[in-house]
């Protein structure tokens, strides 16, 4: 019996030790999915059915939102763009950006986020897919159409601002997820693996994709078609939006009262499907950025600021 | 029909037959239940024990009815406490048999229309029965407070090994009945706050909270009352495994009074939740280290007490270090639940010590929904561990002896074990590996947990099984079971026999 423990334990440290140096980011095939990426889809204002208690709630004026998340050649043309303007610099392996600073309120737990350079993005870490060269940016081939990931709130912020657009407000992306009615993800209210890519779907995504450890998918992958033997369903919400769950996390606008704490919508590829409904939120401080973490801009069609009647339950300080 | 009678009384009238009716349906659940969640999803397990149970599983009502599931177990839990109390403390037989059956009525109305609610359509007569259910098990605990009224004469002890006041009054009782009454204190904590339900209290799980700074008082109610009734189901196996190994001595003069001002302690401390948040941690930190130090005492005690045992059947003398740790291992299900108490430190209490220690340095760092696995992770060990703590002692009311006894217990503990350890690892994986890395470590975790369980699922179905065949033996062990009903432990207190003729136990 000793043996089998030790064997047991061998195995455990040998795999999770391993795994940290072994596993290298490596060009794959591009997969065109056939959906546009640099499309935009239109919002409507009006109310919808907030949270898992479908509390109704209004936003007031139309907008429109990213088709899919924020890609990685997306991401590298801004790179290069910001780094040129001088938006951006790069310091101590990391990208990073001015911030003018949150209202800080000293409650418990709380972090002071204040004026000046902040994180965006990490220039050499494991799960990374765009590369610096010491002069501009590139990304490793076959990542084009993949969500950008390892990029931190700040990061995610500053793209939206660079081209005049923002971040969503949590009850804008929850209203272009869930459309008019009570449905649990954005396609429906039944979740198989065929729907997005997240923990139960990962196999499969890592056998189409020919990558050996789980990753994202191209946006829009899961849209009714097969690839590479993979047969997908329409994950598209009621106004053909894509990948609003699963694949990666996407970051949101507001900044709340007495937390640091930035809010994340959507469900990733690592986890499992209750997830990946349409209330279910994730949290991190606005520096952090994680292989599993991306996002999408709003852009206001008409010059009335946008706000809404409701908020998640706690005060927002800025809804951006 | 004297076939079935007779099965029938020894099942849900004896002690021994209760247990295990408790214990079977519990051991139901969760093979039917398990099938629903972890690997058995992507091996589409769950959808065929969906298909085949026609089971309503909205997504929407995911948290009711995780909610409902942690109840119908929870009561099942309660009520084999509940059966082991009334064996082993002295009380009346009429109060032992009014609260065991109270009780057993209860928990099995609650169990089986909870889960016709939750999983087979929200037919409200079924919320209704639940409801009807989760009230008898309340009451059956006022019945136990009753009966376990430590200032009665007859109660009082007198002999030097065990804990008492000058008066003669049993700690041990005491140490009983304070947590009797702090369960139910903490049972109406969460019933309350139940009551407003749809009326500003909107069904949630604790662990989606942690991040929510400004939390109401419904909802921290809630958060405390889940985490005080499976405090307050540990301390109530701590006690009763004390008296298995008949704790006394110098260690039981001192683990009980502490035992008693810890619980009360903790229990004012999850209360003051509500409107002290900050100062209720300090209080409730203060409280756990007094229950922890008891349940050491206990560990310290039963140990020695194995190794003295074994010794002495072998007839050593002067037994060096390794006789001695050979002759603690002799007994996996007496060795187990003390073993079972020692671990939990290292996949509970030190995980949550650890936490709170470094939760802005680490744990408030990574996201939200890994933060979320570390907690609910290590809280569902502590509801495991005590199941197999259970377990074992179970497998030693029904009788197993020999090389079986050894291999199921060994099985359980080794095997329970590695699952516990591997969800520890598993819930804070990026306290050693990258995330991008960690799908090697996500697959063996995983793995080793499922591997685990289901090994102990599978001896303890074997234990189930073995006793459901002796069923069906006319001179099976039930019958011998049935004819000493009562679990075989040394009570503090011998009631006088002037006390046993007026309860109407002899003639």
């Amino acid at each position: 019996m000793k043996r089998v423990i030790i064997i047991i334990a061998f195995f455990l440290v040998f795999f999770g030790c391993k795994a940290k140096t072994s596993v290298t980011e490596k060009e794959i095939p591009f997969l065109d999915t056939g959906v546009n990426h640099h499309e935009w889809v239109l919002i409507k204002s009006g109310e919808f059915f907030k949270g898992l208690h479908d509390h109704e709630t209004r936003i007031k004026n139309d907008y429109e939102i990213m088709k899919t998340h924020v890609t990685n050649d997306q991401y590298v043309y801004y790179l290069n763009e910001a780094l040129e303007k001088g938006t951006i610099k790069i310091e101590d392996d990391m990208v990073k950006g001015f911030y003018p600073g949150d209202k800080f309120h000293e409650y418990k737990h709380e972090k002071q986020i204040g004026k000046g350079f902040w994180p965006h993005m990490p220039v050499h870490e494991l799960g990374q897919r765009i590369k610096f060269d010491g002069k501009i940016f590139s990304l490793i081939k076959g990542f084009e159409n993949h969500p950008v990931t390892m990029v931190s709130w700040f990061g995610a912020k500053a793209f939206c601002d660079f081209y005049g657009w923002r971040l969503p407000t949590e009850n804008e992306w929850e209203k272009a997820a869930r459309g008019y009615d009570k449905r649990a993800y954005p396609w429906g209210n039944d979740i198989s693996r065929g729907h997005a890519n997240y923990y139960s779907s990962r196999l499969k995504v890592m056998k189409a994709l020919n990558i050996h450890t789980y990753t994202t998918s191209p946006v829009g992958f899961f849209n009714g078609r097969t690839h590479n033997g993979l047969e997908t369903k329409n994950g598209k919400t009621p106004e053909g939006l894509h990948d609003m769950a699963g694949n990666v996390w996407q970051w949101t606008a507001d900044i709340y009262k007495d937390m640091h704490y930035r809010f994340m919508r959507g469900g990733s590829f690592t986890n499992y499907a209750y997830n990946l409904r349409i209330w279910a939120r994730n949290s991190a401080g606005p520096e952090f950025y994680d292989i599993n973490i991306g996002f999408r801009c709003v852009r206001d069609i008409e010059n009335e600021e946008v706000s809404d009647d409701s908020n998640s339950g706690e005060e927002i300080i800025d809804g951006n | 029909m004297f076939y079935i009678k007779e099965r029938f009384n020894y099942l849900f009238t004896s002690t021994k037959g209760l247990i295990l009716v408790s214990i079977s349906l519990i051991s139901l659940i969760a093979a039917i239940w398990g099938t629903l969640s972890g690997p058995m999803v992507e091996l589409g397990v769950k959808a065929i024990t969906v298909k085949l149970l026609g089971l309503k599983l909205l997504p929407v009502e995911r948290e009711g009815r995780i909610i409902m599931l942690y109840h119908t177990i929870a009561m099942a839990v309660l009520a084999i406490e509940v059966y082991m109390i009334t064996s082993i403390v002295p009380m009346k037989k009429h109060q032992q048999s009014t609260i065991n059956a109270t009780i057993t009525t209860g928990y099995i109305t609650a169990m089986f229309f909870g889960l016709g609610f939750a999983y087979f359509g929200h037919h409200f007569v079924f919320h209704g029965l639940f409801l009807v259910g989760q009230s008898l098990v309340f009451f059956s605990g006022l019945l136990l407070a009753s009966a376990l009224w430590p200032w009665r004469k007859e109660y009082r002890i007198s002999n030097p090994d065990y804990s008492h006041t000058k008066k003669g009054t049993d700690l041990e009782r005491v140490a009983f009945f304070v947590m009797t009454l702090a369960t139910l204190g903490s049972a109406i904590f969460g019933a309350v706050t139940g009551s407003y339900w749809g009326q500003g209290h909107e069904t949630f799980l604790a662990e989606d909270l942690i991040r929510v700074p400004h939390k109401t008082a419904l909802e921290l109610a809630i958060v405390g009352h889940l985490h005080i009734m499976l405090t307050l189901i540990a301390v109530a196996i701590t006690l009763i495994i004390g008296r298995w190994f008949d704790f006394k001595g110098i260690f039981h003069k001192i683990a009980m009074p502490v035992m008693i001002i810890g619980i009360i302690i903790i229990t004012l401390g999850v209360w003051s939740v509500v409107p002290y948040q900050t100062s209720a941690h300090i209080i409730i930190y203060v409280g756990s280290g007094l229950v922890m130090f008891a349940a050491l005492l206990l560990v310290i005690f039963g140990w020695k007490k194995l190794i003295r045992v074994r010794i002495a059947e072998l007839g050593m003398k002067n037994p060096g270090f390794f006789k001695k740790f050979k002759a603690l291992l002799h007994d996996p299900l007496k060795f187990g639940p003390l073993w079972q108490m020692v671990f939990m430190n290292f996949t509970v209490s030190g995980v949550g010590i650890f936490m709170a220690v470094k939760l802005d340095e680490i744990f408030r760092v990574w996201p939200a929904r890994e933060e979320r696995i570390t907690l609910t992770g290590h809280w569902h060990i502590l509801a495991a561990i005590i199941a197999t703590i259970i377990l074992l002692y179970y497998a030693d009311i029904a009788g197993l002896k020999g090389k079986t006894r050894k291999w199921f217990g060994w099985i359980v503990i080794i095997f329970s074990d590695i699952a516990f350890g591997a969800v520890t690892v598993f819930s804070m994986k990026r306290l050693f590996v990258e995330h991008y890395a960690q799908e090697k470590v996500v697959s063996w975790t995983m793995l080793l947990a499922d591997l685990g369980l289901a090994l102990v699922l599978v001896v303890l179905a074997m234990l189930l099984l073995w006793r459901l065949f002796d069923l069906f033996k006319k001179k099976g062990l039930w019958m011998l079971e049935k004819d000493n009903p009562e679990l075989e432990v040394k009570k503090t207190s011998s009631p006088s026999e002037r006390y046993l003729k007026s309860s109407g136990e002899v003639e």
